[in-house]
């Protein structure tokens, strides 16, 4: 029971942090039906952020040596900024495209900034320690607990409390909710089209720099692909959560995150190295009884 | 104030409005009719900014407006309720609504609007906490169009406001309309039915494979045959 308990933890604190990738994918493809998969790079950027480039394996720190209120600042404000210049550049003037232009020009941007990071920071992995005070475990009820699963469950909570506010009760997110329903509609009622992207965007770029430091202080390693893998659940979990669908999106993660860590755990031994097989075939079960995702709009979700 | 003239819309090498000249003055009711595909929805969707015209004019109130953005259009007074209402279903009424008021300035004012909009469309009033995807296809006109007026536009535009409604219902949303129009708001409105129009229209355009081939005011329309012979195709040119 214990053990069960254990792996649950580990199974929510890995399901919260996917929720907060495919929230900040959902957000993204609401407004602009844009499937967004450089969100993995806004990931990687926010943690290369932290330490000074160079070609060392175990490089000096930059942002990461402010204080921890400075350094969440810094690494949000570079990833803001980052997925700002990306829709303006990138995205903005292909916002009328069909939807597999913007999915593919979402892949040359994100190769584009994988590569950007090779030149920087060279190709090699690096190790960075960062909070490793939160990864002693803490005892919750006779289970140990290690503290940044904690931190991950804690904060993602609030994430999606303060999200949920903001769309609920301000101008801008019901603007917002309006958008990802009917963009043209929005539109025609004055609703700003770049401003509500934009906003889009910093919300994804605020989410990504938090998936930025909680992956680096659970695993301590820099990689180029370090947000592939994260994006590529994520995206699973917006697609059987029903695209466009927030809640969707967050429900979405959670039970990619809690199969993930049930096959790791409970596989017989031999299975396990193909565990992210058996989860996608979860996902095409899943599809085959609800292709349209787990929560679906009753709205028509194409822009016409 | 809104003159359109030989205006033309493509939909790549179709021509969905070919030369199409339309004036509605300040106070007026005009309606459009013609069948389906006549390019009716085309001429809406080109005067609020969704469609980019190949060719011709459309000026508001003296100024060009033609490819100009819709947000910017509807801030600028003009206002379109589109065919199938789309309403946010998802949204609440009261969110639908507060959509509506956003480009508002003047946020007292909008408020009194909001009640004078809710005392003219009361079942909203009753609905205004409840998901919009759940009023009936006669509520939703009434919000689409409650959404539009508290933009408080000077030309209100509206694509086929009896589509897919009860003629009780259709009755209701028509005298709406009169009732907004007796008030001095500007309305132009597209309808594929001819039944009501004569009703409320001051004047009426009859296009047919996106050419005007007939225009007249409603009263001479009402006696005669002409708008039914325009709109079958037997009157042949507008001239004629």
């Amino acid at each position: 029971m214990r053990n069960f308990l254990q792996v649950m933890v580990d199974a929510v604190a890995l399901g919260s942090l996917l929720a907060l990738v495919a929230l900040a994918i959902g957000l993204v493809f609401g407004v602009m039906r844009l499937i967004n998969f450089a969100q993995g790079d806004y990931i990687t950027i926010g943690a290369y952020a932290l330490v000074v480039p160079t070609a060392s394996l175990t490089p000096a720190l930059l942002i990461g040596a402010l204080p921890v209120p400075l350094m969440v600042a810094g690494i949000m404000l570079v990833v803001i900024l980052l997925a700002l210049a990306t829709e303006r550049a990138a995205f903005r003037p292909l916002r009328d495209s069909d939807p597999a232009t913007l999915l593919i020009s979402s892949f040359a941007v994100s190769y584009f900034l994988q590569h950007l990071v090779m030149l920087i920071h060279t190709g090699r992995p690096k190790s960075v320690g960062i909070g490793q005070a939160l990864t002693t475990p803490i005892d919750i009820l006779g289970l140990r607990v290690p503290g940044i699963q904690v931190v991950t469950m804690a904060v993602t909570a609030a994430l999606l409390i303060a999200l949920v506010l903001f769309l609920k009760r301000t101008p801008m997110g019901i603007q917002m909710r309006a958008a990802a329903e009917n963009f043209q509609m929005a539109r025609l009622l004055g609703v700003p089209a770049n401003r509500v992207i934009a906003v889009a965007f910093v919300i994804s770029g605020v989410l990504g720099a938090v998936v930025s430091l909680l992956l680096i202080v659970q695993t301590g390693t820099l990689s180029l692909r370090m947000g592939l893998m994260p994006v590529i659940f994520a995206f699973f979990a917006t697609v059987i959560g029903g695209m466009g669908s927030l809640t969707g999106a967050a429900l979405g993660g959670f039970l990619v995150g809690v199969a993930s860590v049930l096959l790791q755990s409970f596989l017989p031994e031999g299975l396990r190295p193909f565990r992210d097989a058996f989860l996608f075939g979860l996902v095409i079960i899943i599809l085959l009884v609800r292709p349209k995702g787990l929560i679906v709009i009753g709205a028509a979700r194409e822009r016409v | 104030m809104l003159n359109i003239t030989d205006l033309t819309v493509r939909y790549g090498k179709l021509t969905a409005l070919d030369g199409v000249d339309i004036r509605v003055d300040a106070g007026e009711a005009v309606f459009v009719v013609g069948p389906n595909g006549a390019g009716k929805s085309t001429l809406l969707k080109t005067i609020a900014g969704l469609l980019r015209p190949a060719g011709g004019q459309v000026a508001f109130e003296g100024r060009a407006i033609a490819g100009g953005a819709p947000e910017a259009l509807c801030r600028g007074g003009l206002s379109l309720v589109p065919e199938g209402r789309h309403i946010f279903r998802t949204l609440t009424v009261e969110e639908n609504l507060s959509v509506g008021m956003m480009i508002r300035r003047d946020k007292a004012e909008a408020k009194a609007d909001l009640e004078q909009v809710l005392g003219l469309f009361p079942i909203l009033r009753e609905r205004f906490r409840g998901i919009a995807g759940n009023l009936s296809g006669g509520e939703q006109q009434q919000l689409a169009i409650a959404r539009a007026l508290l933009q408080r536009p000077r030309l209100l535009m509206i694509d086929e406001p009896s589509l897919g409604l009860a003629p009780l219902v259709i009755e209701g949303v028509y005298a709406s309309l009169r009732e907004l129009n007796a008030g001095g708001l500007t309305l132009l409105v597209v309808e594929q039915s001819t039944a009501r129009v004569l009703d409320l229209a001051s004047r009426v355009y009859v296009i047919r494979s996106g050419k005007v081939v007939l225009t007249d005011s409603a009263e001479a329309l009402a006696t005669g045959d002409a708008m039914e012979e325009a709109y079958f195709g037997y009157a042949g040119r507008a001239d004629a």
